[in-house]
């Protein structure tokens, strides 16, 4: 007190509908926003490379189906088709590094 | 006779030359292109790092002629002084100490058989004499010459800092890489110190990541000193060079005691800062405005002095030591200036732990309460804000030390519960008039209790400001829960400070009988 500080810039933060006038960490605001899982989409579910693509646009598609190879961590993970469809997209290529939540492949 | 002597003193004088030299040999460590490369980066050396933390010249070194076990791939040939680590005792603020410090100019610090060895005899005379014990951190990582005896060395070093978790302090200082393995015994230690662009901690370092992943990161990105200070939580105290690093951890061991079995050092009573902290004057008294907490503990405790502990990391909630009447104890305050200090994932799992630390050392815990309750989100569900919230219940829970707590504002719901009400036995608790204690903040109580009035009214908007005023009258205060004796005393700020003092005193021979039991299960 007594000395003068630059002004805190504040923010709001809802709980149980109060607004509190807050700072926000910055762990809070670099928090993912949960988005819900779309089937027509097919997502890495590590980070690794393309190593083979099985599949080409337009095929149709069962349940079971390989549709690529992620290899990641020294292991070759077959990527298998979890519904039937018809592949509308395929956004990657061999050789690609694709991050964790990349989309893949999307079905029409 | 003179004469007689002087023959008689001369094979020893020989002796004490041949010492002499040896020692001259061990002590360049890791030689002068390495030590300059060491200095180039605002490094010590692991000697002069020993003899800053310490007092002076009180270090006494021991296993200085080890020497390395290695045998294969031509390490037989190679003089590594005293295997790459200084181990010894000495005097710290005037207590006796065990001190290891890994000496990254020789061999990279690796751990090889007989450093780890040299690790393990200090920590067993540590646990033998009852000192606290403090590692200097340093190192590559496993000697990978040395195969399975490095990762031998490791196990037996993690086995040692688990049994003396609880029975002497451990501090880990980390001044340099610490990968691999190697994080794990600083992470099973009760602090864990480190310094700007000089520490690194991780599992699997950038190049790993890269090659498995694809993912490209800075070692600093990875694992700094800033990252594991304010994202990971692993380090307590962090410092801008290794001299506020060493002033850090003398601070620190002012504060605590010097083994379960003995109490924190006694300081003359010191009155507070009062010009600067005003503790009429802090506190807003609409419970939606944020103020420092730490404000508020330094307008009580002695000398205005709170050694704040992961001061970066769950800033909605503050832990650290302070002093009360000369006594240390362990402060514990949720933050209204960081997300309205509510508890969360981290806050819970950083108070905890703390509690659990006051806890094994007998010393006293001081909550101060002023919380919205948790925080909402998928993210914190799903990070499972329940197991880790139920932490801090049963830290708190489990706790025999004195358990004094204030209400200083709101007090709501689970968040009520969880900050050592008199429901998880505190000893104490007490309220200043502006405390309210609730199941909910006003609007959201209102808007549930009268939902049909609000809704069917013609205006509701007016009627639920009505309503939530009507709540906030009749339950926004600590009365109600004093009523039912769940508050011990409603009590002017002013007098915060002599309660709290009187309190500590009358539980100073506190004992609490607990059920039988090999040990709890917490929800680690």
């Amino acid at each position: 007190m007594g000395e003068k500080k630059p002004a805190i810039k504040y923010k709001y933060l809802n709980v149980d509908n109060v607004k509190y006038k807050t700072l926000l960490t910055k762990k809070y605001l670099s928090r993912k926003p949960y988005v819900d899982g779309d089937d027509k989409k097919v997502t890495a579910f590590i980070s690794g490379g393309i190593r083979k693509i099985y599949v080409k646009k337009g095929r149709s598609i069962s349940v079971g189906d390989k549709l690529l190879v992620l290899e990641a961590m020294k292991m070759r993970n077959d990527i298998i088709s979890s519904i039937d469809g018809v592949i509308k997209e395929i956004f990657v290529k061999v050789g690609d590094n694709v991050s964790k939540g990349q989309v893949l492949v999307e079905y029409k | 006779m003179p004469d007689k002597q002087k023959s008689s003193d001369k094979p020893v004088k020989r002796k004490s030359s041949d010492l002499k030299r040896r020692m001259r040999d061990a002590l360049k460590g890791g030689g002068s292109k390495a030590i300059e490369k060491q200095k180039a980066i605002g490094k010590l050396t692991a000697r002069e790092r020993i003899i800053a933390i310490l007092d002076p010249k009180t270090f006494y070194e021991y296993d200085l002629f080890v020497e390395h076990a290695a045998k294969d791939f031509d390490m037989n040939k190679k003089y590594l002084p005293g295997d790459g680590v200084i181990t010894g005792t000495g005097i710290l603020s005037g207590h006796p100490v065990c001190i290891y410090a890994q000496d990254f100019t020789i061999a990279g610090g690796s751990l090889g058989y007989m450093h780890a060895k040299k690790i393990t005899k200090i920590m067993d005379h540590a646990m033998k004499l009852k000192v606290p014990l403090i590692g200097i951190n340093d190192s590559g990582g496993a000697r990978i010459q040395e195969g399975v005896n490095s990762l031998a060395g490791y196990g037996e070093i993690f086995y040692r800092n688990t049994q003396a978790s609880g029975v002497i302090p451990q501090i880990s200082v980390i001044l340099g890489p610490c990968a691999g393995g190697a994080v794990y015994s600083p992470a099973l230690t009760d602090f864990v110190f480190v310094v700007d662009k000089i520490s690194k901690m991780f599992i699997t370092g950038p190049e790993v990541i890269k090659t498995v992943l694809g993912e490209e990161i800075s070692m600093e990105e990875l694992g700094g000193a800033l990252v594991h200070s304010e994202i990971t939580g692993n380090a307590h105290f962090y410092a801008e060079s290794e001299q506020e690093c060493f002033d850090q951890i003398k601070q620190l061991i002012s504060f605590i005691p010097w083994s379960n079995k003995k109490k924190a050092d006694s300081f003359p009573k010191k009155a507070p800062k009062s010009k600067k902290y005003k503790i009429d004057s802090v506190i807003p008294t609409d419970p939606r405005q944020p103020y420092d907490i730490r404000d508020v503990i330094k307008a009580v405790c002695d000398d205005s002095e709170l050694m704040e502990i992961q001061e970066r990391f769950a800033p909605n909630i503050v832990i650290g030591f302070a002093r009360l009447g000369g006594e240390t104890v362990g402060f514990v305050a949720n933050q209204p200036l960081y997300l309205a200090g509510v508890l969360d994932v981290d806050s819970s799992d950083k108070a905890a732990r703390f509690i659990r630390y006051c806890d094994a050392f007998s010393i006293p815990l001081v909550t101060f309460v002023d919380l919205p309750g948790y925080l909402p989100g998928v993210d914190q569900e799903h990070a499972g804000v329940i197991r880790h919230g139920a932490k801090l219940l049963y830290a708190y829970s489990e706790a025999t030390v004195p358990k004094i707590t204030l209400i200083l504002r709101k007090a709501y719901g689970g968040g009520y519960i969880a900050m050592c009400s008199h429901h998880l036995k505190a000893d104490f608790v007490f309220a200043w008039p502006s405390a309210e204690i609730a199941v909910m903040g006003p609007e959201g109580a209102a808007n549930i209790i009268f939902r049909k009035e609000i809704q069917s009214a013609e205006n509701p908007d007016e009627v639920r400001k009505q309503k939530v005023a009507e709540y906030k009258k009749k339950y926004a205060n600590p009365y109600v829960a004093a009523a039912y004796g769940y508050i011990d005393a409603v009590i002017e700020p002013s007098e915060t400070r002599n309660i709290l003092i009187h309190a500590l005193e009358i539980s100073s021979e506190k004992t609490e009988v607990t059920p039988d039991k090999k040990h709890g299960i917490p929800p680690f």
